[in-house]
This record gives structure tokens, sequence and C-alpha cells, in this order.
């Protein structure tokens, strides 16, 4: 039986194998052009998981979600009308009858039929290689094998020294293995590092632990009396002892289906292609890494990507071919970043090789120049990647370098020869991103016509920057000069009084033991400061001194609720927020607070962060609201700062019989050590005592969720006006470490974080991402945890209750007052009931009342 | 909002003795109620005397005295600490909307005390 997606056989029918990175970005490129009205689209796929993120697929392994990885939204193929099989390969392309069979038993039917079948790996034929323990490492449930089998592995080796081998064995090394790669070739990533390059990444990776075996041929998997995996036998008869064995010795293209169907293959394999990807059945079309074009294939996302938009193009009456390729690779590998692009190997007659090669930081740069030394034709990049895109673009565009291209091996403040080498002198068809073939052009004509200011929606509106990620500082850079050019100011600049960022003036108080704001006025600003630097700087040295926000030489500078240690209400009285670390409250605190509100006449209300509010203060009443609040063993909870707020909890163990830790416990403990420390923005926690999550931590700042291991520690999570999820940091952790990363966190946070940035915003900004975070707390890749550590402990050891410190000094306490000049209160406060409490009156209501009261007017003058 | 400015008693020109000179923090306010009106009254932090109404016309509080206190290009201007319009302290214009000015009092030092001219205007709406 045949079967289509609508059963409309008038419609023509489209059939897509495969359903990897490239089969799901045809997908979407077909029905962008609106082959979904023309075609009954129907996808078969042979993972039981529809498209994912293959290239990030080792992140499973740091923790990211599955969900996370995944391509398709749930439901979205279903959506679009598009039909699909899963769970079930393709096992013949009947030509004549124009279906495919499925291992399922199903018969598709085609009009036009698009093979994106992929690679597989490749495994050398070698005696044991389906030994107990061995594997291979391409899909979600490859790695999943591996994770069970390294829970009771010791020792694990990756047959293969390239860049997926390299990958494997930082995975097996990250779930506790230790880790050999054997390597046939005499260097580590043979395809894009020359022997240089090789040899300081080899360093590098033995640094990490890792040990490494060049120029060795493994002959044989040994397996023991039941059949697993006990050594590997190399070529010269040494045998390592290992316990699970990883096979990346590279990929082969997927064309079994073509070959039965007696489309034309290359030589080394792979379904022959033309420029429209035609196979050699002009009816079928094969795109990614199982075509072959111009004789070979690509093992790379950006040529599949190519191939898929080109065939969709193709299939919609478009003109569109594809055009060489480019094998240029850039990604950071095991801590280190390697960059490979054009003619990196000097292959071209006469090229000229120019490098740069510090032992000492860990940098080699090398260009391949043509004979003239006119044209940049490869080159290659590690340990310092940042002009990666800018040359890649140059090369490909083949545009002329400036004189004494040397140059451009330097750092830019090293060489000080103008002009720089980067966004401004591209050509305009120069490609920057590779990945979704967006060119220099089209961004920039974009940022124009839309009047793009940030760098979030420049790749919203072209895609560029969206791929791999590795052009986003070109694309950053292009939109300065975009908005530069439109007489937008772009600079980092926190305000006219400053011309530094906030990053910068936190460097400098540090680095100059700068205790004022007056002090960095004076040294490294101009004018009088606004509302803009001086909260900022405000909250930069309560971050790295904690000396009282109220002191004379700090009250001027502070925001609004700082100021008066309360938070400003609409008719400009303040509300009042004790702590209440983790929500626990006694009921004696909890009568004491009724009490209080009750004496002052305050309005109540619970906070979402599990305290008491009490509004309708004035100003003049804060002291003794507080003297009140002191005597009954209250703190101040800074709700006015922008600081650590609140720890929420759920019950837990304590009474929870699902519970498996103590959250309430673990939060009263989070929540006292960071109270009072100052932030960038407000700073919110919260701990679960189990996965069903009660206290919502995945939208906290910081969240913690406890598990019957320990506790697994999210960040940057944001409620609110755009509300983001938390993202795993570390998992199963003891509470001093989980203590010890989150002091690093927030430090490194506060020190880096522009001003009034959330965490949330901070992470989608920083370069690297989660990765990166994940390297500089967990890792220690910049060697400065202990730092951050003891930086937040000088904060920490500064604490004091705000509140307590300001009712023992008279000077504090003179600004709470309403008036200078007399004991009054201000007359245009005014109440009136709504249900069981009070309100502020609205302008009317006060209007009637000033009347009635013959209360003085303001005097306003309209203009 | 549309305010008119009625005169309703005698002009009076005489000076009001606020407060000392030294119970202003540099780069503060404090507010101050002169014959019923709120004043916010300003030190810079170069030592400039201003005294502006303390009513803020955005939020219709009187709220200015606790604004923050700083410069653009060089004109000094207080921050509203609701919704943070920023005001010319020498004229009292809002430099977000040009159309609202603060009213502003003539100050001076005498004797080490602050002194405030008398309002002869109020206003009412």
């Amino acid at each position: 039986m045949i079967t289509t997606a609508n059963g409309h056989h008038d419609r023509r029918r489209l059939c897509v194998v495969g359903n990897g990175m490239v089969g799901h970005h045809f997908v979407k490129e077909a029905l962008s052009r609106g082959l979904g009205k023309r075609f009954d689209i129907t996808i078969i796929a042979e993972e039981t998981d529809l498209a994912y993120d293959r290239v990030n697929l080792s992140k499973w392994f740091d923790g990211q979600k599955r969900d996370e990885l995944m391509l398709v939204q749930p439901g979205e193929y279903e959506q679009a009308g598009v039909t699909v099989f899963r769970g079930e390969g393709v096992v013949a392309v009947e030509r004549e009858a124009r279906c495919v069979r499925t291992a399922g038993g199903h018969v598709v039917a085609y009009d036009k039929l698009v093979l994106a079948t992929g690679s597989s790996p490749f495994v050398p034929d070698i005696a044991g290689r389906d030994s107990e323990g061995c594997f291979v490492y391409r899909t979600l449930e490859n790695l999943a094998a591996i994770r069970g089998a390294a829970l009771l592995a010791t020792t694990g080796a990756v047959i293969g020294g390239g860049l997926l081998g390299l990958e494997a064995a930082n995975a097996l090394r990250s779930l506790g293995l230790k880790t050999h790669v054997v390597e046939m070739a005499p260097r580590l990533m043979a395809l894009q590092l020359d022997d240089t390059g090789a040899a300081m990444l080899r360093a590098k990776v033995e640094d990490l632990g890792l040990t490494v075996h060049l120029g060795t041929t493994t002959r044989e998997v040994v397996a023991d009396g039941s059949g697993r995996v006990r050594a590997l036998r190399f070529a010269d008869g040494r045998e390592l002892e290992v316990d699970l064995v990883v096979f990346s010795a590279g990929i082969r293209p997927r064309d079994e289906l073509a070959r039965a169907a007696g489309l034309a293959l290359g030589e080394r394999g792979g379904i022959v292609i033309d420029a429209s990807c035609a196979t050699s059945d002009p009816d079928i079309f094969a795109i990614g890494e199982c075509a072959a074009f111009e004789g070979r294939t690509y093992g790379l996302v950006a040529p599949g990507y190519r191939m898929a938009e080109t065939a969709a193009d193709v299939l919609a009456g478009g003109s569109r071919r594809l055009t060489s390729f480019d094998s240029s690779t850039k990604l950071k590998l095991l801590g280190v970043e390697v960059g490979s692009f054009g003619d990196a190997f000097a292959r071209a007659p006469g090229a000229k090789v120019i490098s740069l090669y510090d032992g000492g930081t860990g940098v080699y740069k090398k260009l391949v120049l043509s004979p003239d030394k006119k044209r940049l034709l490869g080159g290659m990049l590690m340990g310092d990647t940042s002009s990666y895109a800018s040359l890649v673009s140059y090369a490909q565009a083949g545009s002329s370098l400036p004189d004494h291209p040397e140059h451009l091996l330097l750092p830019d403040a090293a060489s000080g020869i103008a002009p720089r080498f980067g966004a401004d002198m591209l050509p305009e068809e120069a490609a920057v991103c590779s990945c979704h073939n967006v060119d220099k052009r089209t961004i920039c004509g974009a940022i124009r016509e839309h009047q793009l200011t940030a760098l979030d929606e420049v790749k919203a509106c072209t895609k560029a920057g969206t791929g791999c990620g590795s052009c986003v500082t070109l694309v950053a850079e292009l939109l300065g000069r975009e908005l530069k050019r439109a007489g937008i100011v772009v600079t980092g600049h926190l305000c006219e009084h400053f011309a530094y960022s906030r990053q910068e003036l936190f460097h400098l108080t540090r680095l100059h033991g700068i205790r004022s704001f007056e002090a960095l006025l004076q040294k490294h600003g101009r004018g009088q400061g606004c509302e803009i630097c001086q909260p900022a700087v405000a909250s930069i040295l309560a971050s790295t001194w904690n000396e009282h926000v109220l002191d004379a030489n700090h009250v001027g500078q502070q925001d609004t609720n700082d100021r008066f240690l309360a938070n400003i209400q609409r008719d400009g009285t303040y509300s009042v927020v004790p702590r209440v670390a983790a929500g626990e409250v006694t009921p004696d605190q909890l009568i004491a607070l009724g009490s209080v509100a009750k004496k002052y006449g305050l309005y109540t209300k619970i906070t979402g962060g599990q305290r008491v509010d009490m509004f309708g203060a004035r100003l003049e009443q804060l002291p003794a609201i507080w003297r009140d609040l002191g005597a009954a063993g209250f703190e101040s909870g800074h709700a006015y700062g922008k600081a650590l707020r609140t720890v929420k909890s759920c019950v837990g163990t304590t009474w929870c019989r699902y519970g498996v830790q103590d959250s309430v416990g673990f939060a009263v403990r989070i929540e006292n050590r960071y109270k009072g420390v100052r932030s960038p923005h407000k700073l919110k926690g919260a701990v679960s005592g189990c996965a069903r999550e009660c206290a919502e931590a995945q939208s906290k700042d910081f969240g913690i969720i406890a598990t019957d291991k320990g506790y697994n520690l999210y960040v940057c999570g944001n409620g609110g006006m755009k509300p983001q999820h938390a993202v795993l940091l570390a998992a199963d952790l003891d509470q001093d470490t989980l203590i010890r990363y989150l002091d690093r966190f927030l430090m490194f946070y506060i020190r880096t974080a522009d001003r009034l940035q959330r965490t949330a915003s901070w992470l989608n900004h920083l370069e690297g991402g989660i990765d990166y975070l994940k390297g500089v707390i967990v890792r220690d890749a910049l060697g400065i945890g202990a730092e951050l550590e003891a930086d937040m402990a000088v904060v920490i050891g500064a604490y004091q209750c705000e509140w307590k410190a300001t009712l023992a000094d008279p000077h504090k306490l003179k600004a709470f007052r309403n008036f200078v000049n007399s004991e009054d209160q201000d007359p245009s406060i005014v109440f009136v009931k709504e249900r069981a409490q009070h309100r502020p009156a609205s302008w009317p209501e006060k209007r009637a009342l000033f009347d009635d009261r013959r209360i003085r007017l303001p005097i306003v003058t309209t203009v | 909002m549309n305010l008119q400015t009625v005169s309703l008693r005698e002009p009076r020109t005489n000076w009001a003795d606020v407060c000392a000179l030294e119970d202003i923090l540099a780069g503060t306010g404090v507010s101050a109620i002169v014959d019923g009106e709120q004043i916010a009254l300003v030190k810079t932090r170069n030592g400039e005397l201003h005294a502006v109404s303390n009513f803020d016309p955005f939020s219709k509080t009187f709220v200015i005295a606790r604004g923050i206190v700083g410069d653009r290009a060089g004109v000094p201007k207080i921050a509203s600490p609701i919704y943070k319009q920023n005001f010319n302290l020498v004229t009292g214009e809002c430099f977000d909307d040009t159309s609202v000015r603060l009213h502003v009092y003539a100050v001076r030092v005498a004797a080490g005390r602050i002194q405030v001219l008398r309002s002869n205007e109020r206003c009412q709406a």
C-alpha cells in the first residue's frame, strides 16, 4: 500500500530520508520557501530522536539537557503538515516505482526524493572490534551507552586523535576515566594542524591528564574470557590495558542506499551531486555528509547547510547553485582554541608562510600568503582565535592585504599599525557567517534598513552568528561600525563622567584600592557625576569593600532606595522588609512583625520571596520601626538594594515526605552567607529539596536542586519580564563545594557584568556562554578561583546589619527627618481605606483633601 | 496638568532662615518647609546651593530633595527618585520634558545659615 501524507494524490510528494542537522535544515528551508503548499512532505528518520545539535553533542556530558540539544520543537513538523516516520530507516529506494521502503515495512511514494543520510563512524577492520565495551561516538544513543559503561570502567582509550577523537577523549575524562588517545599519524588533528600546532596541542592535552600515543597503529582489541574489552594490542606488540574503547577514526558517507539504487558514487564514496544538489537521477537530491561535490565529501555542518538551502531553492524553482567549499574550522577543544582555514598547509605552489610562535602563552599563528604576499590563502591559529572570522572572510574574498602582513599576527595593541585588520577592511561580498552564508553587505544592510542596535537583533534578523558562533565578534564589530556611522554612540563608557565601562571601573577600583566615589571621580572621571555613574560606582565600592552605604562619603551616590534603606513607593512613603532567611519564621517573629505593622499603621503583604513587606512608612518613621524590629531580632532584608534578596526554599526533608535533602537548612546557610552582598543587579536564589522543584530554583540567579547524591547548581535564571531558565553549572555537589562555586560565580558576575545587568542577560552576552562559565568556575580555567573566593570572603567578613549600624550613628540618623527645619510630617501623605487595609490616596482624592485642610499646593510652572 | 498661577496676597520679599550650611552634605539635598511650601534645598558636589520646589510633577509627590545630584555637561541637576526625570537646578526645567519646570527659589548664605527667598506666588490646581 502506498502512503502519502494527506491522501491527496493530486499534490506532489517530497520525501526526505534522514533527519540529522542537514535534513532538518532542508525541511525548514523548504517550508520557508512555501514548498509545504506544493508538496506533501514526509520525513523518514532512522534515529528515534528527531534532529539534534550533533556538533555540540559532547555538551550532553557536561550536563546540558537532551531537550536543549534538540533542533526540532515539539509539534513543529506536525503543525507544518509534515509527516514523520521515526526510528525506522529506509532499506531500499525503488527508482522505477518512485518509492522508498522503510525498515518498518512502510512504503512512501515520492515525486522528489532528498537523501540526507549523513555518515557513519569508520571502525577499522581489526580483531575484537565488536567486544563488549567498544563504542563509536556519533549519536545520543552512543553517548548514553558510553556513559553507562563508564560507570564500571576505569581506563578508556580513543582510537583516533582527530577533532572528534579528542572530543570523545574529553568526554571519557569528564566521566572520570583515565584516558588514552591512540593516533596512527605522527600528530594530533592531522587534518587541521601542522607539526608545530599539533605539538602545542599535545602539550596542552597532556596537561589535562590525557595520555597521547602517536604513530601508533592498533592491531587488535583484546577481550577477556567473557568477551569484554581487556586491552589494546598495537602493531609494535605493546599492550595497553583498557576497559572501554571508543573508535573515532574518521567517518564514511552513508551512500549504501544510493549504491543499491544505481546512483553514481564518487571515487572515494559519497553520492555524486551537481551544483544544484541533484544526483545522477534528476528527481533525487543528496545533501550533507552523504553527498560528494566536486569529488569530495564534507564532514562539516556549514557545507551541509549550503547544500540544504540550495536543494530547497532548486525545488522551489530558484536558481541557486553550490560554489566550492572551504573546510574552515574553529573550535575550542579541551580548553584550547584552534582555528584552521583555507590552504593551511601551504600546498599552493610558491605560497609564502609567516608565523608567530609564543611558547610562553601557548599562542601559535600562521598565515599562508600568495607568492606576491598580496593575498591570504589560508592559516592556522592556536591559543588565540580572535581574528579568525575576519581572516577567513579575507581569505575567501581574495582581497588585497595591507603592506607588512606580518603585523596581522600581532595583537592590535602591539602592532600599532593602521589600518586595523577587521570589519572595516572587509570587502562587501565577504562571507562573515559561513554557517548561514551571510555576507557583510547583507548584515550592514539589515542594520541600516531595520535600524538594529543590538547584537541579538542582528542575529535574529540575519541569522549571522547563530550557527557555530565563531563570527559573533565580527558581527558585533560590524554593528558597532554601522552605529558609529549612523551617529549612534556606542562607546562602552558608563556616562559622560567616566570614559570607562563598569567592568573597567571595577578593575580600577580594585587595583588602586579606591574607596570613595569622590576619589574615583578625581582620578578617572570628570564633572560631578549623575544618576547613572553614582549608583554604579556606589555598587562597585560596596561589592569590593562593603563599607556602610550611609557613610558620609557614600550616602550621596546611593540610589533612591539604598539612600534610606527602604523601598520608596508611588506616594513617596516607604516599605520595609526584614530578612526572613529561607522564609523560615517562628510564630513569635510573625507576631512581632504583626505588632510592628499594627503599631505604625502599615499595610502588609507577603512577597514572592517568602517574607513580609510592610508599606506606608513615612521617612521619619523608619528609624523607630527598625528599633522595634531590631529588638525582635530582625535584621535588614536588603530589599532596597541591588544585592542578595532572598534564598527561597521548599520545606525539604524537614517535613516533606518527598524531600531528599534539608533544603531549608541549606537555604538558611546560603542566605546568611551572602546577605548584604551588593551586585550589579538584584540577586535571587532558591533551594529545592527534591526534583519536584517547589522552590522554583530554575527561575533564579542561582538555584539549587537537591539530588540523592547532593545538590545540582543552576545559574543565571530569571523570572520577571523575560523569563529564562537557569542552566546547570555543576551536578551532585556537596554543600561546601557548592558554596565555593557560588562564591566564585557571584564574584565573577559582580566583577564582569554591566550595570543593572541580571545574571541571565550577563550569561547571554558572555562570550563562550555556559561552557566558558563552567571553565572559569568549575575547572578554574583562568586560575582566579582562589582570588574570587578571597574577594567574597572580604565582602562577607565586612557584613553588618545596615539598620543596626544606622540606629547607632546620630549622623546617619539625621537624614531620616522629613524637613530639615521642622518636625512636621509631610501633609501631602494621605491614605484611604481599601479592603481591610489602606492605600495611598490618588491625586484627585488628595486635591479634595488639600482644599479641605488648607494645605498649600505646590508651585508648578507649565511652559 | 494645567496649573494656573494665582497671586493670593501681597508680595513678601523677605528671606526665610532654613538651616545651617553644614546641615547639607555636598552632593545631596534636604527638604524644607517654608510658609507651608515644600522646598528641595540642594548642595552640589562643588558647594553651590540651589533651591527648587520639592514637588515632583511626574509622580505628584514631594520627593525631589531625595534625588541624586549631579551635572549634565556642567549644568547642575537633580534626578527625581521616583521615575528618574532630570531637572536643571538653575532653571528648574525638566531635561526630559521641557514643558515642565520646577519653581526655583533664590537662596543665599548669611552667617553660616542658609536662607531662601519667600515666594510670593501660590499655585492652585
